[in-house]
């Protein structure tokens, strides 16, 4: 791996994402509007709000980050620049630690506004440190970009990639305990969620919205960075360098 | 001394034979066309020399190493057939990228870019550009680094016959400088302009040598005539 490679891709993948101001107002517009609509729903101080505005705010970077560098990665592969990157001297990882740096960083402006809207116009409050909210967003947007990438591999068309979210991501957010808590879900549910990252991504994010940032938050950041590592060498298994 | 040598290469897609059992050799310095109608193997040839495609047998030996390995990468410039550079993205920030990966000076870019004549382009974003340039723009990350082999799957496709020219006279520039250049065409009327030529046929080498060789062979003086005589005798 090399600094120097991996810089290089991550320039790259942001001017491509700069040409490309639309998406950009996209990631950072629609969660905004969603918290908006969040809190109008329920209304600035009910506990639902309060309940679901700071893990939602640390889940969105996923589903975004998933989304967007599934179709980035897939785009790479089907228009042959991928072929063409792997007759150069750069290693499989530098391409993905690239797309998931780029990604973070655009990851950090993401979370930024939206909490910046969140805790400050919209009245969201939790007793933990903000930063540690954006900060897990971040990291979960890293988690996202590595899953998207590792996804890619197994669809030949955009519109199989687009299909892989709701596949991938909305089991997750079904089962996290953002809608029914794990411990009152019926057994089995209780196994399969606790086998998926953003099971562990949310349980970071509710004790940090709760400030009980105790050994359980520990090991729910661990789990959460080890499932970025495993994603990323998966990912990497499934670039190769000689094709059919 | 050759600077390509592929010995016995079997390569199956898709569970059709392409190339059953090719041999042959490029030498060091030289510009070589890669000659033959489309559907004959010539981009699964030039994939297996870059070391991206599968092979089930034989072997390619690049630049003394077997193709593919790690060190090749920076000593092999590689230009696919369709354009792989990034639409989204101007001329100079497509060159710069391949240059960072490389890990080549500014003054490469430059230079490479001044190769293709598209100085004047560089700020444009390459989807807004003909195919014929967006060709140009793959063949300048190619260059780029100045490799010792340069593969180039039909490079000079759709370019108006002025280009064409001035892009066979930069191949042999860059030849004269040492480096070794496989160069595709379906064209024939391009073969003369090669020092050298392999004569591809389903998959199969129909000749190997220079043109005047192959016209002395076929008593034929249009090289297409003698692809057809060829073909003829092998029949």
């Amino acid at each position: 791996m090399s600094a120097r490679v991996t810089g290089a891709v991550a320039r790259r993948v942001l001017r491509q994402l700069r040409r490309d101001p639309r998406t950009l107002a996209l990631i950072v517009g629609v969660p905004c509007l969603l918290e908006f609509l969040l809190q109008q729903l329920f209304g600035r101080h009910s506990p639902v709000f309060q309940h679901v505005g700071a893990p939602l705010l640390g889940l969105f970077p996923f589903i975004t980050m998933f989304l967007v560098t599934s179709i980035t990665m897939l785009r790479e592969r089907t228009s042959g620049t991928l072929e063409r990157l792997m007759t150069l001297p750069l290693a499989k990882l530098d391409l993905l630690a690239g797309y998931g740096l780029a990604f973070a960083l655009v990851a950090v402006v993401q979370a930024t506004v939206v909490s910046l809207l969140a805790f400050g116009l919209l009245g969201l409050e939790v007793d933990g440190p903000k930063w540690v909210v954006v900060a897990l967003a971040v990291a979960n947007a890293v988690l996202g970009s590595t899953l998207g990438l590792f996804t890619s591999a197994f669809a030949e068309t955009e519109f199989q990639a687009v299909q892989f979210m709701p596949a991938v991501v909305f089991p997750q957010l079904l089962l996290c305990g953002l809608f029914v808590a794990r411990d009152e879900m019926a057994t089995w549910l209780r196994v399969v969620s606790s086998v998926f990252p953003l099971t562990y991504a949310y349980d970071a994010l509710a004790r940090a919205a709760a400030d009980t940032l105790d050994a359980r938050f520990a090991l729910d950041v661990a789990i959460v960075l080890g499932c970025i590592a495993l994603a990323l060498v998966l990912g990497a298994a499934t670039l190769r360098r000689r094709t059919a | 001394m050759s600077a390509i040598r592929v010995e016995r290469l079997r390569v199956i897609r898709g569970g059709t034979v392409v190339l059953p059992e090719l041999s042959c050799e490029v030498a060091a310095g030289t510009v070589t066309g890669l000659l033959g109608p489309s559907g004959s193997g010539k981009t699964t040839l030039l994939r297996a020399i870059v070391g991206v495609q599968r092979v089930a047998g034989g072997v390619v030996e690049v630049l003394g190493d077997p193709a593919g390995s790690p060190r090749l990468r920076v000593r092999v410039g590689y230009m696919t057939q369709a354009p792989s550079v990034y639409g989204d993205l101007t001329v100079l920030e497509n060159l710069s990228f391949f240059a960072g990966v490389l890990g080549v000076s500014t003054a490469a870019v430059q230079t490479a870019i001044d190769d293709v004549s598209l100085i004047e382009f560089g700020d444009r974003v390459v989807d807004r550009l003909s195919g014929g340039q967006r060709a140009r723009v793959s063949l300048a990350t190619a260059l780029l680094g100045a490799p010792d082999l340069l593969v180039l799957d039909e490079p000079t496709v759709g370019l108006d016959p002025v280009l064409r020219r001035d892009l066979w006279e930069l191949f042999h520039r860059i030849a004269d400088r040492g480096a070794t250049l496989l160069v595709s065409s379906h064209v024939m009327d391009e073969a003369d302009r090669c020092e050298s030529l392999l004569l591809l046929r389903e998959g199969r080498l129909l000749a190997e040598g220079t043109p005047a060789e192959l016209r002395a062979r076929t008593g034929e003086q249009q090289l297409d005539e003698a692809f057809l005589r060829l073909v003829e005798t092998e029949e």
